[in-house]
């Protein structure tokens, strides 16, 4: 066990931004919550799983919907409490702690919101190692663990509640309420026990996030190129360093569409790069040609700090670098393959792991 | 006939051209009253050119000022904040991320009430006028009058901010509002602290500007004159009084397009070196590179597009300490021609450090003739190794760029800067900020919802595109050097036909300046 402090979260955020691939929400929301429920609760117990009882019980907390929504309708923090109390009454057991769902910019950091608001701790886990759109895009449901049951509140103080046959139809209903919500709901989902994270959870992803978030900033302050340190820490390849020249973003079905369009410089000039998003980014196209897809990760990386921006940052003429790493070993299994698969998003592409592509 | 002033925090710059031509340039200390100084030097441009003051068509001044105090924590109004959400944002309230000390000056006087929208344009909650009348009442009771109002997704929807404008107007005659969706883009936090801060300057924008104009009457100057905004476009007078927030960052566009006028360059990185602080910055087709990210204000984030530019803490009035040998970030600023050792002072800077190198004669050069050689050597090392890193930084690749050299303390600038394909110095290098602000661009808007029933998004573009230059050009702007500057769409899903609205900027060259 160690303790969050107030400092910690700064590293997480950063980090979690660059596993966050564009999506989670802005990293900025969630760490302000995180810190001042820190400051006013003090700090939070991070656990591994290997110090907890196989019996605890953890429940994931985590925002749903379009990121760009939550840097404009800010949470009201009582939603996030809300819902998960609401499971765990439903469920009828005491949660012992929470984690997060995904290692996402606003979702790596909410839990410790929840942790340190309820005085329970967090646990050093995930269930992705990177951010995904979709609720059952985990490794929970390639291993058998339920999303249900699923609790969402919204600022109002409205809570459903929902138990249902499959992820894929928690992610179904809740879509469209979260719609109703004003495509932002807070959600609490697929609690298990510490036994069953032990096979199912990718583990220290609160760590790996720190680390890499401190690798920046180390980079930065020795004036070292940070986009080169980043892909390092990630073991990433870099695809492309330009200026973005189109972006095109809806709101759809509460999520953040579209495509972000860049123009090469330096040794890419003359190349054009298509980004496409569905909260996190989906899919790299350099001159039309696929350069990495899901499940693997690409990251766009502000050209000189190496901030990781997301998809609601993004905006015509920045400077941009974008790198492709390897996701979590998990997701090239089958059963997970099949969730994440690019044909999943509508790209009828076989899936190329990105170091087949870049690696020696 | 142009005159374009700078108003720094240590010099008044001013210069004046005819088309490109500088006919005359002056450098004279910022005083406490800055409409002296601004006269000091209008004075002296005149005098120095002999023109007659009916040939000037306009001045345009450039001021930090308004930075500076958000900065230095001067002259700011306490200010109130009514924001509409309920019961949504509670635990972000206001000023959540100011630093301590500004939120203590500004008095932290933060409230939440019902209303705001959803992405859809849905009300969050029911607007409730007469919670907004009592907080008003307790603002007015608090001894406030500068009142700042955001509320939720305002830049779709600004209704419940204008609806709790005019409350508050009743409340409290004669406040002072701004309305967060008349300064800022979405991201809550980001748009109602700019509003905040631009509700703290407006006393000192008014004074400062009616100062600006004081000036100008006491040399019987009749030309228009406009204040720079962050974007290198002008503002008329009125404008900056309500608006002083927008001039944020006019100092560094200044300085960089000053550089890029008076050097010919558009591609290159410019170093402009003060009293106090370096900073750089990357010109690209002759504009500032701007930053990607949220910048901050004296410790406050704001989502404004400003100039990506990167300070450190060297200048002309850098003290230098030779055991262990340390340059910056302390300074002695303004005070330098009282305290360097060549100004007749007992303080070590980097100008002395210069001097005794032998490369500037300035001030009493006798004064640093017992210094110890292998020091100043060192200092001078260390000068432009701080330089050349902070260049690094800046850089896109590793290729070789030309770097421009300007500002007040060039003269630090001493040898050759690795990473850079040439160093020029143009002449009247101290005042590019001035030049700058002499040769700023007129822009055009246009900030219109498009249906997107009719119209391809591609073709809705091209006509917000076509609007906005044809204000720019309506505004003065030559035709030929008007270019698009900055696009942003945010989609209205409430609006039948995949409504969206487009936010262009164009800017062009003013007409025969």
């Amino acid at each position: 066990m160690r303790l969050l402090y107030e400092e910690n979260i700064e590293d997480i955020a950063l980090g979690a931004a660059v596993l966050g691939t564009g999506g989670g929400g802005d990293p900025y929301v969630g760490k302000l919550m995180a810190r001042e429920a820190i400051r006013q609760y003090g700090p939070v117990e991070l656990y591994s799983l290997d110090e907890l009882d196989d019996d605890d019980l953890i429940v994931p907390a985590a925002g749903m919907g379009a990121p760009i929504v939550i840097v404009e309708k800010l949470p009201a923090g009582d939603d996030m409490i809300r819902a998960f109390e609401a499971l765990g009454k439903y469920s009828g057991r005491q949660p012992r702690g929470t984690m997060s769902i995904e290692a996402g910019g606003l979702n790596s950091v909410m839990p410790i919101y929840v942790a340190a608001r309820l005085r329970i701790p967090m646990v050093d886990c995930d269930g992705m190692g990177r951010a995904f759109p979709e609720i059952q895009m985990t490794i929970f449901t390639a291993h058998g663990i339920t999303a249900s049951p699923f609790a969402m509140s919204d600022e109002r103080g409205n809570v459903l509640l929902m138990d249902t046959v499959s992820n894929a139809w928690v992610e179904t209903f809740a879509r469209s309420c979260v719609v109703h919500m004003g495509a932002e709901g807070m959600i609490a989902l697929y609690s298990a026990t510490v036994k069953e994270l032990k096979a199912a959870a990718i583990h220290g992803t609160i760590t790996l996030a720190e680390d890499i978030g401190k690798t920046v900033r180390r980079a930065r302050r020795s004036e070292t190129n940070p986009v080169d340190a980043v892909r390092r820490a990630v073991g990433g390849f870099l695809l492309f360093r330009g200026k973005i020249t189109d972006v095109d973003r809806r709101i759809e079905g509460g999520w953040n569409r579209g495509d972000a369009r860049m123009a090469g410089t330096g040794a890419f000039a003359g190349q054009r790069l298509q980004l496409d998003f569905q909260n996190e980014h989906l899919a790299a196209r350099i001159d039309g040609a696929f350069a990495a897809t899901v499940p693997d990760l690409i990251a766009v990386l502000d050209s000189e700090t190496g901030e990781p921006i997301t998809t609601e940052a993004l905006r015509y003429g920045m400077r941009v670098a974008v790198i492709a790493f390897p996701c979590a070993p998990q997701w090239r299994e089958p059963a997970a393959l099949k969730l994440a698969h690019p044909r999943y998003f509508g790209y009828d592409v076989e899936y190329v792991p990105v170091e087949e592509r870049f690696g020696a | 006939m142009r005159i374009g002033i700078d108003v720094g925090g240590t010099n008044t710059d001013a210069v004046l051209m005819d088309g490109a031509a500088v006919l005359s340039a002056t450098k004279t200390p910022t005083t406490a009253n800055v409409s002296e100084g601004i006269a000091t030097a209008l004075r002296r441009v005149i005098a120095d050119s002999g023109i007659d003051t009916a040939a000037i068509d306009g001045v345009m001044i450039g001021t930090t000022h308004f930075t500076n105090a958000v900065v230095e924590r001067k002259h700011l109004t306490p200010t109130a904040c009514i924001r509409l959400g309920l019961p949504a944002t509670v635990c972000l309230p206001p000023m959540v991320d100011w630093p301590d000390d500004l939120r203590e000056i500004v008095g932290g006087n933060a409230h939440l009430a019902h209303g705001g929208h959803e992405f859809d344009g849905r009300e969050i909650s029911a607007y409730q006028p007469e919670e907004v009348r009592a907080i008003a009442g307790k603002i007015r009771d608090a001894g406030l009058t500068a009142v700042a109002i955001s509320s939720v997704f305002s830049p779709v929807n600004a209704t419940f901010e204008e609806q709790s404008a005019e409350i508050v107007r009743e409340v409290i005659p004669g406040a002072n509002i701004t309305l967060s969706s008349e300064i800022g883009r979405i991201g809550l936090l980001e748009r109602e602290n700019a509003a905040i801060m631009n509700s703290c300057l407006r006393q000192l924008a008014a004074r400062t500007v009616d100062g600006f104009k004081a000036a100008l009457d006491e040399l019987a100057i009749d030309a228009p004159f406009y204040i720079s905004q962050n974007d290198g476009t002008l503002m008329n007078a009125d404008f900056a009084k309500e608006y002083p927030v927008l001039t944020f960052a006019s100092g560094p566009t200044n300085s960089m397009r000053g550089a890029a006028f008076l050097s010919g360059l558009k591609d290159a990185i410019v170093v402009d070196v003060g009293g106090t602080t370096t900073d750089i910055g990357v010109l690209q087709h002759g504009f500032p590179r701007v930053a990607a990210l949220a910048v901050d204000i004296g410790g406050v984030r704001t989502n404004f597009r400003m100039p990506d530019t990167y300070s450190i803490g060297l200048g002309g009035g850098s003290i230098i300490s030779p055991h262990p040998l340390k340059v910056g970030p302390q300074s002695v600023g303004y005070e330098l021609t009282e305290k360097a050792l060549v100004f007749g002072g007992d303080i070590l800077t980097a100008t002395d450090v210069i001097v005794a190198g032998g490369s500037e004669d300035i001030g009493d050069k006798s004064a640093v003739a017992d210094l110890n050689a292998e020091m100043v050597a060192a200092a001078q090392a260390r000068i432009m190794e701080m330089i050349a890193i902070a260049v690094d930084r800046m850089k896109t690749s590793a290729t070789p760029v030309p770097v421009i050299v300007v500002g007040g303390g060039s003269i630090l600038v001493t040898g050759a800067i690795e990473g850079a394909s040439e160093i020029i110095k143009p002449q009247h290098f101290p005042v590019a900020n001035a030049i700058g602000a002499a040769i700023a661009q007129v822009g055009g808007e246009c900030d219109r919802i498009f249906s997107l029933a009719e119209l391809s998004r591609e073709q809705a573009l091209e006509q917000a595109k076509a609007e906005a230059s044809e204000r720019a050009f309506n505004a003065g702007a030559a035709a030929a050097s008007i270019e698009i500057v900055d696009v942003e769409e945010v989609p209205l899903a409430y609006l039948p036909g995949n409504a969206t609205r487009i936010m262009v900027k164009a800017v062009g060259d003013l007409l025969g300046g």
